[in-house]
């Protein structure tokens, strides 16, 4: 954890991006109590206010979540293009509801706002890449890949 | 070196990138190769090449081959039939071809490119094409001329741009405004996130050496030495190219001090958000650059007196800053040959939802909506019949048929309570509910109300909940004049654009498609 704080400038202004690499360094995808605290301390902020600031920002997260993390678009662009049909069968196919996590703790579903990918919607992101053009028959094959791509590494 | 008798382009972008880009480049690569062609064939990486929803894209040059949805499995044939025995593979070429080359429909449509001029010919990660292609040439031409701050400001002023963002300030009025001061910034507006808008997102990972220029002369004008480009925390590639772009720019001199060998100096950093649409709000974001919650500012004061920790600070959009050079390189006058009287220039767009060809263009200002549902995006796919465009996102308003002639600029809009907005035009055939769209946006804006002030906080949530009492038949008589009551008390009260905004999607609405809520209102009764 220090050798990720070391590499910014204990300065307020890079709190966001601090905040961004410990997720990013977290096997749990989320931002421990501790990594909250230790950030504060080096910031010279409260924890509160790193926290409260924190908070604001969708895409942190504050529990233990999956080693993937799908964030499906529910912008009206998406919804437009029968997003919702993918939700359920992403919920189908998890066996989760949006928001959960998987009990092998290998997804977290959530939702996100427009991916600006919206000449391919409905689309939805898994880590950093994106997938549009989602119809419910391809979502199997994207979820089998994922995981066959975990057993290989 | 030889130079390449044929250029193949290749589209990189997210949706490309899934679809299997990089495997298909390198059996592109492997293939060349072993036709013996490496010397007289260059593979040049690029971004969106315009056109959208058909996997992997290619552009063969000079010939102008368009080919969509490759595969690894089709390379051979493109590199025999096509590359080597000069007769392009007729099955994969892609739909977007013109239909007739004296009247073309679709995306391949002549377009008067001005911020997208380089975007999808040139390879974004090569500092050498955007010069060759004309990036920095402005900033040059400001050097050698030795024009002052003061008359780049006049030019862009004289130029009539308006900011692209979506408000259509005027931007050398803004630069012109920026209070004096020993330490300024320059903040590029890179949080798109207006749902349905995707073209900030091109001209990062298309052009990104574009965007560094025109913000070197932005800085330049008003007397900063430093900039801050805000990309949003979804955006990976933008940041990733811009990040590689930004380092080029100063192995070369281009950022940094002395640039070019002058006084000039400008630096350039990247700040990522982490979700929030209310960033996309000029103060807002000002705020979150500043490591805190985007609660945004009460205005005035505007940035432009006190803005980056309290400094003077211009904040322009991505594609504002991008048409930035073209002006300064071409002139005012140039500029002022394209678009109308009162909205100088282009303006991108993004045709998305059930068009025939989603994708994006960038076309005069005041184009007909026609000519852009139509024309260009290719009218409404499978055959519907044409029910509404969604102009401007969330934030805007819905354009039925008898608003399809018109004009597609700040003003002419206004006169049909809607807005440009940030150009996304979302096209809904007739099996569209309006009802059910109008939701999804109220359900966007009390997601992404930031809480900050009473009337947006409470009043988003009561809009949605309005909507959903209405839509699910249990509503009461008088619930739609609430609904847009609300709406428009919020427009009337809130502190920034996203509780002012509400009333543009549900005002245009009820105008249009009242008899679509009635009803369902009515089986309550």
């Amino acid at each position: 954890m220090k050798s990720v704080l070391e590499k910014y400038a204990p300065e307020r202004e890079n709190l966001l991006d601090i905040l961004h690499d410990l997720q990013t360094n977290d096997p749990e995808n989320h931002l421990t109590e501790e990594a909250l605290r230790e950030t504060a301390t080096y910031l010279n902020l409260s924890l509160a206010e790193v926290r409260g600031t924190a908070s604001f920002y969708s895409l942190y997260g504050f529990s233990p979540r999956g080693r993937h993390i799908i964030r499906l678009c529910d912008s009206p662009p998406c919804l437009l293009m029968n997003g919702k049909s993918i939700l359920a069968e992403l919920e189908q196919q998890l066996g989760i509801r949006l928001g959960q996590t998987t009990p092998d703790r290998t997804f977290t579903l959530e939702p996100t706002s427009c991916l600006g990918v919206c000449g391919v919607a409905p689309a939805m992101m898994i880590d950093d890449q994106v997938y549009g053009n989602l119809t419910v028959e391809r979502i199997p094959a994207i979820l089998d890949e994922v995981r066959r791509n975990d057993e290989a590494a | 070196m030889r130079l390449p008798r044929t250029h193949v382009l290749i589209g990189i972008d997210e949706d490309a990138l899934q679809a299997g880009a990089r495997e298909v480049k390198a059996a592109l690569d492997r293939t060349i190769d072993e036709a013996g062609l490496a010397d007289e064939i260059r593979i040049v990486e690029t971004g969106n090449l315009g056109f959208l929803a058909h996997g992997v894209c290619l552009v063969v040059y000079p010939e102008g081959v368009t080919y969509a949805g490759v595969t690894v499995e089709d390379v051979p044939e493109i590199v025999s039939e096509h590359l080597l025995k000069g007769r392009p593979v007729k099955r994969l070429q892609a739909a977007v071809a013109p239909v007739r080359p004296e009247e073309p429909v679709g995306l391949t449509r002549k377009q008067p490119r001005v911020a997208l001029e380089h975007c999808g010919v040139i390879d974004p990660e090569s500092l050498d094409e955007a010069i060759a292609a004309g990036d920095y040439q402005a900033l040059a031409k400001v050097i050698e001329d030795g024009l002052s701050p003061e008359d780049v400001v006049s030019e862009v002023d004289r130029s009539g741009l308006r900011g692209r963002g979506g408000a259509g300030f005027p931007t050398g009025k803004k630069w012109s405004f920026t209070a004096p001061g020993k330490q300024k910034y320059v903040v590029c507006n890179a949080d798109e996130g207006e749902p349905g808008t995707f073209k900030d997102r091109l001209i990062l990972e298309g052009d990104p050496h574009r965007l560094i220029e025109g913000m070197i002369l932005a800085g330049y004008a008003v007397g900063a030495t430093k900039g801050y480009v805000y990309i949003r925390g979804e955006y990976g590639l933008s940041v990733h190219r811009m990040r590689q772009a930004i380092d080029q720019a100063y192995q070369e001199g281009l950022l940094g001090e002395h640039i070019l060998s002058t006084d000039l100096s400008f630096d350039l950093e990247i700040k990522t958000g982490a979700g929030a649409y209310v960033c996309g709000e000029e103060t807002a974001l000002l705020e979150s650059i500043e490591g805190k919650r985007g609660y945004p500012r009460l205005k005035p004061p505007y940035p432009g007196t006190v803005g980056l920790w309290g400094k003077p600070t211009v904040v322009n959009n991505v594609e504002t800053l991008a048409k930035v050079p073209p002006i300064l390189l071409k002139g005012s006058d140039w500029f002022r040959t394209l678009g109308t009287a009162t909205c100088p220039g282009t303006k991108v767009f993004t045709i998305l939802g059930h068009a025939a060809q989603p994708g994006l263009i960038e076309v005069e200002m005041g184009t007909p909506l026609r000519e852009i549902v139509y024309g260009y995006g290719g009218g409404v796919r499978g055959g519907k019949a044409f029910k509404a465009a969604l102009v401007g996102g969330a934030a805007g308003a819905f354009i039925g048929e008898d608003g399809l002639d018109v004009a597609m600029d700040f003003d002419s809009l206004r006169e049909y309570a809607a807005v440009l907005g940030s150009g996304a035009v979302l096209v809904l055939d007739e099996t569209a509910s309006i009802p059910d769209l109008l939701q999804g946006i109220l359900d966007f804006f009390r997601y992404e109300s930031c809480g900050q002030c009473a009337p947006c906080r409470s009043g988003t949530d009561r809009l949605a909940a309005l909507l959903s009492r209405i839509r699910s038949g249990t509503g009461q008589e008088g619930d739609l004049a609430l609904l847009e009551g609300v709406a428009a008390a919020m427009q009337e009260t809130s502190l920034c654009p996203l509780g002012q905004s509400p009333i543009l999607p549900i005002g245009s609405a009820l105008r249009t498609f009242r008899d679509e809520f009635a009803p369902i209102a009515a089986s309550a009764r």
